[in-house]
């Protein structure tokens, strides 16, 4: 289109169409950067849903194999236990974080002072980096000499879980660090409902005499409602998409130990010399389903609420 | 009624929101004590918080152990290109998706929105095989083109511009202002929160990311400082002063952002949530 301006002499170019004029404008403000998102975001996801339907290892030739990647993964017992492990790690960071953002951001919003010291300080690790933190929760779950155990003994159990080392203990250890780093972010969440609650409420309450544990259960809670739900679907959909912090802690061991989701579409996609493509990209969609499901209840639930 | 609460209930309120922001900081206060230590000092109990002959040459030996200079100086350059490239096309992009009006405009938007809603997990093997293809894997340009036109900053800057009134550019048009113009002296001028929310966002996401240079950077040189961090740990892993110290500066730019830009980063929780 814009060849055909170039020959156009100026004198018509001034007519040219209101239309097609606004057109170019609009398209020349945003091609830098959808071109970009063409080529490197849009088409990687097309290609995704492709290659989910097709058996390729990178180097010989890719073949169509219909439905069979799907149906191999859900007969793999990594990919089966992967899912399993990621929906203990789902429903315990989800409840753990949830209750921890409500609580922080009940205390902080009692109208104390130096309010923004202790906001910050809660929030501060969800924005510091990952592998920083990872490192240092290592050595505070050291089987031997870490401080955390040697807390523990102090206070009289005498033999501590073998945390990130114990395959038993090392997906709860993971969990710990994940409703420690992601708590904060919530908690701000959960503050900015709690600030348009009224105050006049509370007096209210406090007039028919109820007390403000009742208060809290009866009316605050049900009016945090679709923060909550906000919260719980959020933490859902970070908690499928783990992966940097559990690598850094613990490479998804001991064995299969802390191995989610994304770590086995790592394994079979990145983490070899054999890749599988095929299957990684089968994996991924399933992820993707489970993404978008939640995404889905969230915008008709959030339509629904607002109508 | 509510200055009437007992002053017994307030003390218990700050002693639980004390002691709850002391064990969140306490992991930090470690990393900072420990990055002071010798090695063997470092778990001796019990803990000595302040160390009392703080080991500086901690900081130094970072250096000269692994390529930690150049790690920092990889991390610097990514966080700069890649976070001036995603404002400023982003800023651009929604500008034209907020005010201009032409036919196709909503259909190419909804594309955005909708990757939005898609985990990069999702797609980050077949963006890699593309990568790969067009011979971008194991260069920083690769990962710069990957990282810079995430759809969230052309959503964010979009939902700024739509509560700018439109009466405001048909007055500035009749002026004589084209729309070049109205966006540069006065659609950025109005919008500076945002661009500091997404400045900010771009710049802690790309400084503290670490599957994405893992997957990309394999060769020592192009690698950023979480992989050196990452590459200390499996080198040296009974260092542990060392690794402190290292994951102190990797901290660092973070922690001062955050100390000076706060009201950005809380502002970037109500609207990056929508991240998902």
């Amino acid at each position: 289109m814009a060849k055909n301006n170039n020959n156009v002499p100026a004198g018509r170019r001034k007519g040219m169409k209101l239309g097609t004029r606004n057109t170019l404008v609009g398209l020349s403000f945003i091609a830098p950067n959808f071109i970009g998102f063409f080529i490197f975001i849009l088409i990687p996801v097309a290609f995704s849903f492709v290659l989910s339907f097709m058996k390729w290892d990178g180097f010989t030739e890719m073949t169509f194999v219909g439905l069979d990647n799907f149906v191999k993964i859900f007969k793999d017992q990594y990919f089966v236990q992967a899912l399993g492990r990621t929906l203990y790690y789902a429903v315990f960071a989800v409840t753990l974080t949830t209750f921890a953002a409500l609580g922080l951001a009940v205390l902080v919003n009692k109208g104390i002072k130096a309010v923004g010291f202790f906001r910050s300080s809660i929030f501060f690790p969800y924005v510091a980096s990952t592998v920083a933190v990872g490192a240092v929760w290592r050595q505070l779950f050291m089987k031997d000499y870490g401080p955390i155990n040697a807390f523990l003994q102090l206070i009289g159990i005498e033999n501590p879980p073998g945390w990130l080392a114990s395959s038993k203990w090392a997906l709860p250890a993971v969990i710990i660090v994940t409703v420690w780093k992601s708590m904060g972010y919530f908690m701000i969440v959960y503050l900015g409902a709690l600030q348009n609650i009224p105050q006049e409420l509370e007096e209210a309450s406090a007039l028919d005499g109820a007390s403000k544990f009742q208060h809290f259960w009866r009316i605050t809670f049900p009016m945090l409602a679709p923060s909550t739900f906000f919260v719980v679907l959020m933490n859902i959909i970070n908690s499928f998409k783990a992966f940097d912090l559990i690598w850094v802690l613990t490479e998804g061991g001991p064995g299969q130990a802390t191995t989610l989701m994304v770590n086995y579409i790592y394994n079979n996609g990145f983490n070899t010399t054999t890749p599988k493509y095929g299957i990684a990209s089968a994996a991924a969609m399933v992820l993707f389903a489970i993404v978008a499901i939640i995404t889905i209840v969230q915008f008709r639930v959030e339509k629904r609420t607002s109508n | 009624m509510i200055e009437k609460r007992s002053p017994m209930r307030k003390v218990l309120i700050y002693i639980a929101l004390i002691v709850i922001t002391v064990v969140t900081l306490l992991p930090l206060v470690w990393m900072l004590s420990a990055s002071l230590k010798l090695d063997k000092d470092v778990f001796s109990v019990p803990i000595q918080w302040i160390p009392k002959n703080p080991e500086w040459a901690n900081y130094s030996k970072i250096w000269e152990k692994i390529n930690f200079g150049l790690y920092t100086f990889n991390s610097v350059k990514l966080t700069v290109i890649i976070t001036l490239i995603q404002v400023l096309t982003s800023s651009f992009a929604a500008y034209g998706f907020a005010k201009c009006k032409f036919k196709g405009r909503d259909t190419l938007f909804l594309a955005y929105v909708a990757t939005i809603a898609i985990p990069w997990q999702v797609y980050m093997l077949p963006q890699f095989i593309e990568m790969r293809m067009l011979g971008l894997t194991n260069s920083h340009l690769g990962y710069i083109l990957m990282q810079s036109f995430i759809a969230l900053g052309v959503f964010l800057m979009r939902q700024a511009y739509m509560s700018i009134p439109d009466e405001l550019l048909e007055a500035a048009r009749i002026d004589g202002l084209n729309e070049y113009g109205i966006f540069f002296r006065i659609i950025l001028p109005l919008s500076g929160p945002s661009l500091a929310t997404l400045t900010i966002f771009s710049f802690t996401t790309i400084w503290n990311d670490f599957m994405g240079p893992m997957i990309y950077f394999s060769p020592d040189r192009l690698k950023t400082i979480q992989l050196g961090i990452r590459l200390f740990m499996g080198q040296y892993s009974s260092e542990f002063g060392l690794i402190m110290a290292a994951s102190v500066v990797a901290l660092v730019p973070v922690a001062i952002m955050f100390l000076f830009f706060q009201r950005y980063f809380v502002q970037g929780v109500a609207t990056t949530g929508l991240k998902g």
